[in-house]
């Protein structure tokens, strides 16, 4: 069998989940045999695939290089990995927004139903996933004839960026499906490293009070080379943008340490950051849940605090 | 123009669900039960389309027992037209889910059709995707604002870099985003009066499509649990344990 991995990327680089759901193709290999490749589609996104054919295991890529998936617009994404699919048993990606947007319209092309946000291969055709906002980690198995998965990186180790030499074979097949088109994107710059990538994360929540009071959060985020993260609560009060959204309905990360700082810990923001490998509490509110998975509980005011913590760090 | 908004009856999202002893699924037993809270954004959406003269008839979809048409009624009381109901006692996949919304698409003919981008049961987030690849139709996933003017909808969706918007040929799909708008509640004349609002009845047979499912749960475990930790006095230990202990800061 021979496993498709689309590739996340934002045309000038490989994004490093990529390597994580190359491994969940890996350990599907692993028990079943077969070769992975990896689809890169985009405008301009040659470096993408060099890089891609670099990672461990790869053994080709596919490289879409057209204006047509410059913004890999699901309508022509899908047309184009449905064209491809007969030569696959699995079709992978990640669970990222980009992912989850045109996955399932690919599966529903194949006539098969799609398994999201896997965390764990069992075999070929069986696989981990929670739902329930993580309350509840369910073990599925498929009879499709081909399996359509998005795969949540924190599930899955990168595999070794460098060392593979895949070969790179252009693909001329370019249909714009006609009914949508990009008009604008409004993208957070930061020099700050990606929540998904970053070791070190600290959020924010409604006790912040307000956007500005982040700053308490990046003076440590600057010294600790950390990403900032946010809470649904924090981002609906406007304090931060909605890239910053932490949790069930946003970003799922796994830091070796977590800093949740003005944060209650409701489930759906548990769901989202209780994998990290260290998890700091600091809340007035000793009552908080937010305590409940916090190998460390600070109570504290956070404006007493924040100020004395980065100065001691 | 017509609205289509497909609804889901799911457990309400302040409830913490529990699995079963024998790990077949999850207790459903006994819990409260609410409209996914996705799918009340949609509603709204699509309540306020036809507040701004936009839309002219909001119709929505739930497929499920009858257990779902408490939910329906809901989604009347807040404002929408009326109901349909797709009867089944089957577990259903979304594949099989976005099936029984094409028929209803075609019988219905919406030049939009709204859901949420996720259910907080499942986590699928597929259902909106397939109905638009089945349908042929353009699809805006995670949306955070909508306007629809000139058999265009122009949507901004909330993505893992910031925000993307994007225009769509109408008849198109949109799923939710939490920052689309803030549900109104129901008053309590809208929750009598939407007892009274039409609400069909139909069946997947009725509607030509088969059931598969195809992908089957072998077992339902409750997550690994974190080992308690600590709590401590004041920065300084704070930080001494973080470097000394944890050792994950330098
Ligand atoms: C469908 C759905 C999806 C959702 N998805 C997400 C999601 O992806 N991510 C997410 O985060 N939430 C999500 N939520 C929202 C979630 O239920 C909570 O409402 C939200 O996480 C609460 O954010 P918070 O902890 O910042 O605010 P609150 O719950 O209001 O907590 C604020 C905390 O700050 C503390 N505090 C206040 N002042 C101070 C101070 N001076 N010093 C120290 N501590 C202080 C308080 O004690 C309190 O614990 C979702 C909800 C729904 C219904
Ligand atoms: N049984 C159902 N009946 C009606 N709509 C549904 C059903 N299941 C899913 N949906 C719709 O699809 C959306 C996404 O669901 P899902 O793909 O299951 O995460 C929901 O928010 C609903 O709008």
């Amino acid at each position: 069998m021979t496993i498709l991995v689309i590739a996340e990327h934002d045309n000038a680089e490989l994004k490093p989940v990529t390597l994580n759901v190359i491994q969940a193709a890996t350990d599907i290999v692993k028990s079943a045999g077969g070769e992975i490749e990896v689809l890169v589609a985009g405008a301009g996104c040659q470096a993408v695939a060099d890089a891609a054919a670099k990672a461990a295991g790869v053994s080709k890529v596919l490289l879409a290089d057209s204006a047509i998936y410059s913004h890999q617009l699901a309508e022509n994404m899908s047309l184009l990995v449905t064209e491809l699919a007969a030569n696959y048993s699995h079709i992978l990606a990640p669970a990222t927004t980009t992912g989850k947007n045109f996955m399932p319209r690919v599966a529903a092309v194949l006539d098969v139903a799609q398994i999201s946000d896997i965390i764990a291969v069992e075999s070929a055709d069986t696989f981990k996933r929670p739902i329930y906002a993580g309350n509840a980690i369910a073990t599925v198995q498929s009879s499709e004839a081909k399996q359509v998965i998005t795969v949540r990186g924190t599930g899955f180790d990168a595999v070794a960026a460098e060392g593979g030499a895949a070969a790179v074979e252009a693909i001329s097949f370019a249909e714009d499906a006609g009914i949508s088109r990009h008009v604008a994107d409004e993208l957070a710059v930061s020099d700050r490293p990606d929540l998904t990538a970053a070791s070190v994360i600290i959020s924010g929540g409604r006790g912040m009070g307000n956007g500005d009071n982040f700053k308490l959060l990046d003076g440590v985020a600057d010294k600790l080379g950390a990403a900032v993260g946010a809470s649904r609560a924090a981002v609906d009060a406007g304090f931060v943008p909605n890239d910053m959204q932490v949790g069930q309905t946003g970003k799922i990360v796994a830091p070796e340490l977590y800093i949740a700082v003005g944060i209650s810990g409701a489930i759906q923001h548990l769901a989202g950051m209780k994998d990290s490998k260290v998890i700091v509490a600091i809340n007035k509110d000793e009552e908080s849940p937010i305590f409940s998975v916090a190998d460390y509980g600070l109570v504290a005011d956070l404006f007493e605090v924040m100020p004395e913590f980065e100065s001691k760090i | 123009m017509k609205v289509l908004v497909a609804v889901k009856r799911v457990i309400d999202y302040n409830v913490k669900v529990r699995v079963k002893s024998d790990c077949s699924d999850v207790d459903l037993a006994n819990t409260k039960m609410a409209l996914n809270p996705f799918c009340e954004i949609a509603v709204e959406e699509a309540i306020r389309l036809k507040e701004k003269g936009v839309a002219t008839e909001v119709v929505v979809v739930s497929i499920g027992d009858k257990a779902c048409q408490e939910q329906i009624r809901t989604a009347l009381a807040l404002g929408a037209d009326r109901g349909i109901q797709v009867e089944t006692d089957q577990a259903v996949d979304s594949l099989s889910v976005a099936k029984l919304l094409k028929a209803v698409v075609a019988e219905e003919q919406p030049q939009l059709v709204i859901l949420g981008k996720q259910s907080i049961d499942s986590d699928n987030n597929q259902t909106g995707q397939m109905l638009a690849a089945l349908t042929a139709m353009p699809q805006a996933t995670f949306a955070s604002e909508l306007t629809v003017a000139d058999g265009k909808a122009t949507v901004t969706r909330e993505v893992d870099g910031g925000l993307q918007t994007l225009e769509l040929t109408l008849p198109a799909v949109v799923t939710t985003d939490l920052r689309l708008n803030e549900p109104r509640y129901a008053s309590l004349p809208n929750i009598m009066k939407a007892k009274r609002k039409p609400l069909d009845v139909k069946t997947p047979d009725a509607l030509g499509v088969a059931l598969k499912n195809n992908v089957k749960t072998l077992k339902v475990e409750p997550p690994a649990e974190r080992q308690g930790g600590i709590v401590v006095a004041s920065v300084d230990e704070l930080v001494e344990k973080l470097k000394n202990e944890a050792k994950v800061i330098g």
